[in-house]
C-alpha cells in the first residue's frame, strides 16, 4: 500500500481498523513527525480544505463581530427575546456550548483515569475543542445582559458598598461552575501540552518558531525528574477535572431547575443535562476529528477503535438521554399537576413550537439508534451524518426547555411566542465562527494530538507485539 | 500678624500661619476636612494641623482659598404661597370631555403639573379619574401642539390675529353680524356663553353653531320628544335593583357622569357582596359588540343594533317579558337607560317605561339641560355647511374641533368650508381643519387656563390653569373678548366678572377663593326637575330587512372622538375588549366572518351609501352576527407625530342621517396579513381558574368558593424562618366584583411612574412596559361569553421567586413587605421575569425612555426613576407615595393612618375596586376587605404568599331566563 502523499513522512496511513489504536510500522520518530508534520507542513502544502474552512470560519467571525458591536450599541432588544419569553438563543447557545465542551474534559480526565487505551489520539484535541466551547459559551452570560458592561457585578470583588452578588441565584452558581471549568481545563491543556512543545522546539525549522515554542515549554528538559513531576501533576489535574464532568454541567442545569418554570421545575435535570453534555460532546469531537484526521492523513493515529468508541459512548449517553425525555413526560402526567402536564401538552401539541420537540426525538432518539449496528459504526460517513444530526438535536433539546417552558406558563394572559431574529442567528453562527477559526488555528498551530503520549502508545503496542504476535 | 497682601487681582499670603487666619480658609479645611478641624485658637494645634495637611492644602488648591467659582443663587423673594421645593402642590380645576366637566386635583411639582388626580369633592368623580383624564397630563407637553400662531401656514403673532379679527368684526358690524360665524363644541361654560350671548346680542345676524362629533344627539332629541324639551338626565345607580341598558355604556368613559355611575354601581354590588341583607343589582343589558358595561352584565342580549329599538318596544309593552316582570317587581328602584348611539325614540322609549314604572324621581332624576345653549348640533352644523356652500359665511371662527375631520361625511364640510372669505382656528393642534384655515392659534389647554364648565348634573366648576400657556396658548374667551372689543381682557378677568355676576355681595373674594380650592362652586349643581308625563313614540314600522350589515359607529374605548389620538399614553392603553393597541380595527362576529369569507388580519374595504373606507378585520367574540362595529378616532392626517397616519379613519363613513349606525354596509377583502399589536394573545383562561367567580346562590351556598382546599398553602411550609412584619404590612386587595376593566388604572400608573412608551412594533411583540395590566378573559360560548377584567400589578410576594434568583440582588423585600426593585443594580439577566409566575415585570430591552424631548421632561413625576435601557421595572405599590406619608407622618409624630396612603391605581379607580394599606392594622379597609370569604390570591397554591389578593366576582343572574 503507497501512502497517498508522496511527500508525507508518515509510515503508513492506513486505517488499522477498529482494534488497534495505532497503525503498524510506528516508532518514536514516525509518530512525532506525523504529527508535527502538520504543524511543520510548509504553508502552502496545507490541504486546500484547511484553507477555505478556515475562511468560512473567518467570515463568520467577522460577522460575529458585527453582530456583537450592533448589539451593544442598540441593546439586548435586537433579538427576539421578549416578555414572557426572556430567555432566547442566547441561553440556548450558552447551554449548548458549555455541553459540547465536557466531552473534552471527560475523554481526557475520566478516560485517563479509568485507563481506556483509545483516548490518547483524541484527548489533546477533544480538550482544545472543549476550551474553546467554553470560550463560546462564556460570552453568551454576558452579551445576553441588559447593561454587559456591568457584568463583573455577578463576581465577587470588595466594593466600597459591601455589596456581593446573591448567592441564592443559580446564575452566580454559574459564575464559579463556568470560571473554575474554563481555568482548570485550560491548565490541564497547557499541562499536557509542555513536554509536546518541547518537541516541537527540537524539532523547529524557523528560529521565530523555536523561540515560541521554546516559551511555552518553559524548560522541559525531559529529564526522569520532570517526567515524576509531571506524571503526578497530570494525575491531580485529571482527578480536579473529574467531577468538574459532572459538576458544572449540573450547575448550568440549576439555572432550570431552581426555577419554578413548568418544564423548567425537574430534580431530572443534573443528570440528565450531563448526559445530554457527554452526548453532544461527543458528537462535536466527531464531527470535528473525522474532516481533520481525513484532511492530514491521521487516519493511523485517529483509528476506527477510537470512531468506533466515540460512537458506543454516544449511542449510550443517548439512551440516557432517551431515559430522561421519557422520565420527564412520564412525571408530568404522574404528578396530576395541571400546569406540569399542560407544559407538556404545549411542548408536543398545542404550542407554537410542537414541531421541534418532535424533530428532537428524530434527531437524538431515533437516528443515533442506527449505531447499534457494527456496519453503521464502522462507516466514517454514517457516523460523521449521525454526529451532526446529534449535534442540531441536542441544540433542539435546548431550545424546546428554554424557549416553549416559557411561552406558556402559569397565567394564560401572558402567553406569548419568541421568534428568533436575524441577529439572533447571525451571534449563533458568528460563535460557531469563532469556535471554528480557533480550532483551524488549534490544528494549524499546535500539535494537534498528544505526541509524547503516542510514544507511550508506540512503546506498549511494541511492548505487546514483542510478547504476543 | 501682618495682614494678607493684595497685589493686583490675586491675594498672596506669606506664610501657611497667615493663610491659616483666614476665613476663607478655616471654611475651606472645614469643608475639606471636616473631622480634622484644628482648634484655630491654639496655635499649637494650628500648627500642627498645617504642618500635616501643608502640601495637600497647598495642592487641594487653598491658595485660591475658594473651591469654586462663586454663584449667587438666588432664592425666591416672595415665594409662592406653600410652595416647598420637592414637595407638591395640588390644585382644583375641572377637565371637560365634549363640554361636559369633571372635576380634578392636579398635582403640581414645582409649577408644573405632573399628574391629575379626581376631586373627591367634586359630584362626577367623587374622586375618581378615567384613563383619558389620567393621559391629558401629557398632552400638555406633548411636542406636537401648535406652538405659534399662524396665518397661512406662516408664523405670525398674537396682536396680527387680534387686528385681523378686529377687522372683521368690525366689517361685519356694518351688516349687524350678517356672515359672522362661530363654531365651537358643546357649550356648558356659563362665562362663554355669556359672551357669546353678549356677542350675538351686539351682532343678532351673526350665528352660533355648536357640533361635538360624539355628543349627546340621540339623548338630547330624545329627551324633546318624550317631553318637549332637551331635558338632562342623571341616574341613581346606587339606588337601582335592576337596570336594563339599552345599549348604554354608562360605566365607560364615553358617557358623561360615568365616574359617578361606576362609583355608584360598584358600591351597591360591594354592599350587596359583603351584606346578605343587601340585595344585588340585577344587570340586563343589549349591545352588539362586547362594552365595559357588558362585562358587569348578569344578562347579555346580543342584537345588532338596530334591533335595540325592538327590544326596548317590546319592554315597552310588558306582559310577559321576563325582564318587565323584572323591573316591574322593583319599582322605583329600576332604570331604565339608553344609549347614547341609539336613536331618539329609543331614548324616548326608556324615558317613557322609566316613567310608567315610578323611576322618575327616585332613581331616574331629570334636571334643566346643563348644556348652555342645547341645540340640535347635527342641525346645528348642517345649517353652516348650508350656508357656507351658499356663500353666505364671510367669517368663520372655530373654537377647538375639527369639523374637517370629524363632520359627518355627507355634509362635505371642507368644501364648504373653502368658500368661507375668513377662517380662524382655535386648537391645541394644527390640524386637519387649521390646514384650511387662514389664521391658526394655538389654544391654551386645559391646565393652562381659566375658564368655567359643568358637570353631568349642573354642578359649575372653574377651571384654573396650573402653568403659564406654554406656548402663548389662548383660550375661547379671549378670543370672544376681540369681538367683544375688550381685546386686553384676560381670560381669569373674564371669568371672574362673569362670577361677581352671579354672587353679588361682599364676601365674593371669599366665596371665589373657596371656589376654587374645593373644585366646586357650592350649590350650583342643578335642582331635580319633575318631567311632564312621557310621550311614548308611535310604533315605528319596523325597519325593512336590511340588506347587507350592519355598520356601527362608536368612539373609541382609548382615543376616544380623535381629539387627543396623538397621545401616546391612550394610543398604547389596550381596548378593554380585545387588548388592541395602537389601531382601530373592523369588529365582526366568528360565524359573519365565516359568511362573508374574511378572517382577523384581512384587511377590507367598507363600502356603505357609497362611501369607502378600507380597514383590517378583527374576529370579536361576542359581538353580534351581522353587524360591525368600528371605531372613530383614527386615520388622522395632521394629528401629530404619533397619530399620523395609524388606524383608519371611520368618521368618512358617517352621514348625518345615520349617525351611530347603518345598515347596507358591505365589505370586500383586499389583502391579508395586517399585524395587530395586542397585549394579550389568550382569549380564555385555559381550563385555570386566575379569575373565579360565582353566582350569589352559588355563594351563600358555598362562601369559601373562591378558595378551595386545594388551593391553600400553611403558612408553615418553608424551610426558612417567617420574617415577623412587626412594623407595616403592606398589602391590597382588589374586588373583581366591582372592576368594570376601565384601564383608568393603567394609565394612572404610567403617569405617576414614569413609564415608557414603546410603539406599535414592540408592543406586537410582547415588549410593552405597562406596569399594571388589566387582562381580559372570555368565558363561554365565543358567540356569547362572560367577559371578566382581572388587574395584575406585582404580587410583593413574601416568598418572591423574583428575588431568589435574581443574581446580584437587584430585587430585594423590604421589612415592611414589599418587593423593591432596584434599578441602578440591575444588570438585565431578565432571570427575574422567567421566575415570576404572573409576568409582571417589565423590561427595557432598548432605551425606551425618551431622554431627548426637552417638553416631555415637565411631565415626568420627579419622585420616580426614569429607567434606563437594560433594566427591570415592576409595580412598587407606589413606594414613593408610602415613603412621603411616612416621612410626614414621622414629622408629625403619629402613625401612618389608613387611607392616608393611596397608590396611583387606587386613587383613580372608579369602582373602589383597588385597596391598599396596612395588614397589621386590623381595622383598616384592606384587612377587613381580606378577611372577607371571596378573598383569594393568585397562584398562591406556589406558595408565593402575595400581597395582592383578589375578591372573587358574584354574579346575579335571573332565575327565570334559561341563561345566566
Amino acid at each position: 500500500m503507497e501512502p497517498e502523499d508522496q511527500d508525507s513522512k508518515a509510515v503508513a496511513t492506513l486505517d488499522p481498523g477498529p482494534d488497534k489504536v495505532i497503525g503498524p510500522g510506528h516508532d518514536y520518530g514516525t509518530v512525532t513527525d506525523e504529527i508535527g508534520g502538520v504543524v511543520f507542513r510548509p504553508f502552502l502544502k496545507t490541504p486546500p480544505q484547511m484553507f477555505i474552512g478556515f475562511a468560512c470560519a473567518f467570515l463568520l467571525v467577522n460577522l460575529f463581530i458585527v453582530a456583537v458591536t450592533w448589539l451593544f450599541v442598540r441593546g439586548v432588544g435586537i433579538w427576539g427575546i421578549v416578555i414572557p419569553v426572556a430567555w432566547g438563543f442566547a441561553i440556548v447557545n450558552f447551554v449548548w456550548w458549555i455541553g459540547i465542551g465536557h466531552a473534552g474534559t471527560l475523554i481526557s480526565a475520566i478516560l485517563l483515569l479509568l485507563k481506556q487505551d483509545w483516548r490518547t489520539s483524541i484527548n489533546r484535541f477533544s480538550e482544545a475543542m472543549t476550551l474553546f466551547a467554553v470560550a463560546c459559551a462564556g460570552m453568551f452570560p454576558i452579551l445576553h445582559l441588559g447593561r454587559p458592561w456591568l457584568a463583573y457585578w455577578l463576581l465577587p470583588y470588595p466594593n466600597t458598598m459591601w455589596l456581593w452578588p446573591q448567592p441564592r441565584s443559580p446564575l452566580i452558581w454559574d459564575v464559579f461552575a463556568v470560571s473554575t471549568y474554563a481555568t482548570v481545563s485550560f491548565i490541564f491543556w497547557f499541562t499536557g501540552l509542555i513536554p509536546d512543545f518541547a518537541t516541537m522546539r527540537d524539532k523547529a525549522g524557523n528560529p521565530i518558531a523555536q523561540k515560541i515554542f521554546g516559551v511555552l515549554a518553559m524548560g522541559w528538559r525531559s529529564s526522569a525528574r520532570h517526567w515524576a513531576r509531571y506524571q503526578k501533576a497530570y494525575l491531580l489535574l485529571a482527578g480536579l477535572s473529574t467531577p468538574l464532568v459532572v459538576s458544572v454541567h449540573s450547575v448550568v442545569s440549576f439555572d432550570f431547575a431552581v426555577a419554578i418554570l413548568p418544564g423548567w421545575h425537574t430534580t431530572i435535570f443534573p443528570p440528565y443535562f450531563v448526559a445530554g453534555a457527554i452526548y453532544s460532546g461527543f458528537a462535536m469531537v466527531l464531527t470535528l476529528a473525522i474532516p481533520v484526521r481525513r484532511w492530514y492523513h491521521l487516519e493511523d493515529l485517529i483509528t476506527m477503535r477510537h470512531i468506533e468508541c466515540m460512537s458506543k459512548v454516544m449511542l449510550g449517553t443517548g439512551l440516557i438521554v432517551a431515559y430522561g425525555y421519557a422520565m420527564e413526560a412520564f412525571m408530568a402526567w404522574y404528578s396530576v399537576d395541571q400546569f406540569e402536564r399542560y407544559a407538556f401538552v404545549n411542548r408536543m401539541w398545542a404550542g407554537g413550537y410542537w414541531w421541534t420537540y418532535w424533530v428532537l426525538i428524530l434527531c437524538n432518539i431515533i437516528i443515533p439508534q442506527l449505531l447499534w449496528s457494527r456496519r453503521v459504526r464502522m462507516s466514517v460517513p454514517a457516523v460523521f451524518v449521525i454526529a451532526l444530526v446529534v449535534n442540531v438535536g441536542m441544540w433542539l433539546e435546548r431550545f424546546v426547555i428554554v424557549v416553549t417552558s416559557l411561552t406558556r406558563d402559569f397565567v394564560p394572559s401572558s402567553w406569548g411566542m419568541y421568534y428568533p431574529t436575524v441577529w439572533d442567528w447571525s451571534t449563533y453562527a458568528g460563535t460557531i465562527g469563532v469556535f471554528l477559526a480557533l480550532m483551524f488555528l488549534f490544528v494549524r498551530g499546535l500539535p494537534a494530538i498528544s505526541i509524547f503520549e503516542m510514544r507511550e502508545v508506540v512503546h506498549e503496542t511494541d511492548a505487546t507485539h514483542a510478547h504476543g504476535d | 500678624m501682618p495682614p494678607v497682601v493684595k497685589r493686583d487681582e490675586a491675594v498672596y499670603w506669606r506664610s501657611l500661619e497667615e493663610l491659616a487666619n483666614t476665613d476663607e480658609f478655616r471654611t475651606f479645611v472645614e469643608d475639606e476636612f471636616p473631622n480634622r478641624t484644628p482648634d484655630w485658637n491654639d496655635p499649637a494645634s494650628r500648627r500642627r494641623f498645617l504642618r500635616v495637611m501643608g502640601a495637600s492644602v497647598a495642592l487641594a488648591g487653598a491658595s485660591a482659598c475658594t473651591k469654586q467659582p462663586k454663584e449667587t443663587i438666588v432664592p425666591y423673594v416672595r415665594q409662592p404661597e406653600e410652595l416647598i421645593p420637592g414637595k407638591p402642590l395640588f390644585y382644583a380645576t375641572a377637565m371637560s370631555v365634549a363640554g361636559i366637566a369633571t372635576g380634578v386635583l392636579v398635582e403640581s411639582h414645582l409649577g408644573r403639573p405632573t399628574k391629575i388626580e379626581g376631586n373627591p369633592e367634586h359630584p362626577a368623580s367623587l374622586g375618581a379619574t378615567d384613563a383619558a383624564m389620567q393621559a391629558s397630563v401629557l398632552t400638555l407637553y406633548d411636542p406636537d401642539r401648535s406652538q405659534n400662531v399662524t396665518y397661512d401656514g406662516n408664523v405670525n403673532v398674537w396682536p396680527g390675529f387680534v387686528n385681523a379679527l378686529t377687522t372683521a368684526r368690525d366689517e361685519a358690524a356694518h351688516k349687524k353680524g350678517a356672515g359672522f360665524r362661530i363654531l365651537t363644541g358643546t357649550v356648558t361654560s356659563p362665562t362663554l356663553a355669556k359672551q357669546i350671548n353678549d356677542f350675538l346680542t351686539a351682532f343678532p345676524q351673526a350665528k352660533w353653531h355648536q357640533y361635538d362629533p360624539c355628543g349627546r344627539h340621540s339623548a338630547r332629541a330624545g329627551a324633546i320628544s318624550a317631553f318637549g324639551s332637551p331635558l338632562n338626565t342623571i341616574y341613581r345607580f346606587d339606588r337601582a335593583d335592576v337596570i336594563v341598558s339599552l345599549d348604554a355604556d354608562f360605566l365607560c368613559s364615553t358617557v358623561p357622569g360615568n365616574l359617578r355611575y361606576t362609583r355608584d354601581y360598584s358600591a351597591r354590588r360591594r354592599a350587596a357582596a359583603e351584606n346578605s341583607t343587601v340585595a344585588p343589582p340585577r344587570l340586563y343589558i343589549t349591545e352588539n359588540a362586547p362594552s365595559v358595561t357588558g362585562s358587569m352584565a348578569d344578562h347579555h342580549f346580543r342584537l345588532p343594533a338596530a334591533g335595540v329599538a325592538g327590544f326596548a318596544a317590546e319592554l315597552a309593552r310588558g306582559g310577559s317579558n321576563t325582564v318587565f316582570k323584572d323591573l316591574d317587581a322593583h319599582r322605583g328602584a329600576g332604570i331604565v337607560i339608553a344609549g347614547e348611539h341609539q336613536a331618539p325614540q329609543v331614548h324616548a322609549i326608556a324615558h317613557a317605561i322609566n316613567q310608567m314604572l315610578g323611576n322618575t324621581g327616585k332613581t331616574v332624576i331629570y334636571t334643566d339641560p346643563i348644556e348652555a345653549n342645547p341645540v340640535d348640533e347635527i342641525a346645528s352644523i348642517g345649517e353652516l355647511v348650508q350656508d357656507m356652500r351658499n356663500g353666505a359665511v364671510e367669517t368663520l371662527l372655530i373654537f377647538g374641533g375639527n369639523p374637517v375631520y370629524d363632520a359627518p361625511a355627507d355634509l362635505n364640510f371642507l368644501d364648504a368650508l373653502k368658500k368661507v372669505k375668513l377662517r380662524a382656528h382655535l386648537g391645541l393642534y394644527s390640524n386637519e381643519t387649521a390646514a384650511w384655515c387662514h389664521w391658526h392659534v394655538p389654544e391654551a389647554h386645559y391646565l393652562e387656563s381659566w375658564s368655567d364648565a359643568r358637570a353631568y348634573n349642573g354642578t359649575a366648576g372653574i377651571v384654573q390653569p396650573l402653568i403659564m400657556p406654554l406656548y402663548g396658548g389662548k383660550s375661547a374667551h379671549e378670543m370672544m373678548n376681540i369681538l367683544l372689543d375688550q381685546a386686553d381682557q384676560t381670560a381669569h378677568e373674564t371669568v371672574r366678572a362673569y362670577w361677581e355676576t352671579q354672587h353679588k355681595g361682599a364676601d365674593f373674594d371669599d366665596f371665589w377663593q373657596i371656589s376654587l380650592h374645593d373644585g366646586v362652586v357650592a350649590g350650583t349643581e342643578f335642582p331635580e326637575k319633575i318631567p311632564p308625563t312621557a310621550k311614548m313614540p308611535v310604533a315605528s314600522a319596523p325597519a325593512s330587512a336590511a340588506s347587507g350589515l350592519e355598520i356601527v359607529f362608536r368612539p373609541d374605548p382609548s382615543v376616544g372622538d380623535g381629539a387627543m389620538s396623538n397621545n401616546a399614553w391612550l394610543q398604547e392603553m389596550p381596548k378593554p375588549q380585545n387588548k388592541m393597541t395602537w389601531d382601530n380595527a373592523v369588529w365582526i362576529s366568528s360565524k359573519s366572518a365565516d359568511r362573508y369569507g374574511v378572517t382577523t388580519g384581512d384587511m377590507v374595504e367598507i363600502e356603505v351609501g357609497g362611501r369607502r373606507v378600507e380597514g383590517p378585520i378583527w374576529i370579536m367574540a361576542g359581538q353580534a352576527d351581522e353587524s360591525l362595529t368600528v371605531h372613530f378616532g383614527y386615520g388622522r392626517t395632521r394629528a401629530g407625530s404619533v397619530a399620523n397616519g395609524v388606524g383608519f379613519d371611520a368618521y368618512a363613513l358617517r352621514t348625518t342621517e345615520a349617525l351611530w349606525q347603518n345598515t347596507g354596509a358591505s365589505i370586500t377583502r383586499k389583502s391579508h396579513g395586517y399585524k395587530f399589536a395586542t397585549t394579550q394573545h389568550t382569549q380564555t383562561m385555559e381550563e385555570r381558574d386566575p379569575f373565579r367567580a360565582a353566582t350569589f346562590a352559588e355563594f351563600h351556598k358555598n362562601p369559601q368558593f373562591a378558595r378551595p382546599e386545594e388551593k391553600r398553602v400553611s403558612n408553615d411550609t418553608t424551610l426558612f424562618p417567617q420574617w415577623p412584619y412587626n412594623q407595616h404590612k403592606w398589602g391590597m386587595s382588589i374586588d373583581l366584583n366591582s372592576c368594570t376593566g376601565c384601564h383608568a388604572c393603567t394609565i394612572a400608573c404610567q403617569a405617576e411612574n414614569n413609564i415608557s412608551v414603546v410603539g406599535k412594533e414592540e408592543v406586537a411583540k410582547g415588549r410593552h412596559m405597562n406596569w399594571l395590566r388589566v387582562d381580559r378573559y372570555f368565558q363561554g360560548p365565543p358567540e356569547d361569553p362572560e367577559i371578566y377584567f382581572q388587574p395584575v400589578p406585582c404580587m410583593h410576594c413574601e416568598n418572591a421567586l423574583c428575588e431568589l434568583v435574581c443574581p446580584v440582588a437587584a430585587t430585594v423585600h423590604s421589612a415592611e413587605g414589599l418587593n423593591e426593585m432596584v434599578y441602578n443594580r440591575c444588570v438585565g439577566t431578565r432571570y427575574c421575569s422567567n421566575n415570576c409566575p404572573y409576568k409582571v415585570r417589565r423590561f427595557n430591552f432598548f432605551l425606551y425612555a425618551d431622554w431627548d424631548t426637552q417638553s416631555l421632561f415637565g411631565v415626568r413625576n420627579p419622585d420616580v426613576s426614569v429607567r434606563s435601557r437594560g433594566v427591570m421595572e415592576k409595580c412598587s405599590y407606589c413606594v414613593q407615595r408610602i415613603n412621603g406619608a411616612k416621612i410626614e407622618a414621622e414629622k408629625q409624630d403619629r402613625p401612618v393612618k389608613d387611607g392616608e396612603i393611596v397608590t396611583a391605581c387606587q386613587q383613580a379607580c372608579p369602582a373602589e375596586a383597588i385597596v391598599f394599606g396596612d395588614l397589621n392594622d386590623p381595622n383598616s379597609r384592606v384587612a377587613k376587605l381580606k378577611r372577607q370569604q371571596r378573598d383569594y390570591g393568585l397562584l398562591e397554591e406556589l406558595n408565593t404568599r402575595p400581597r395582592t389578593t383578589y375578591l372573587a366576582r358574584l354574579n346575579n343572574p335571573n332565575p327565570d331566563l334559561e341563561k345566566g
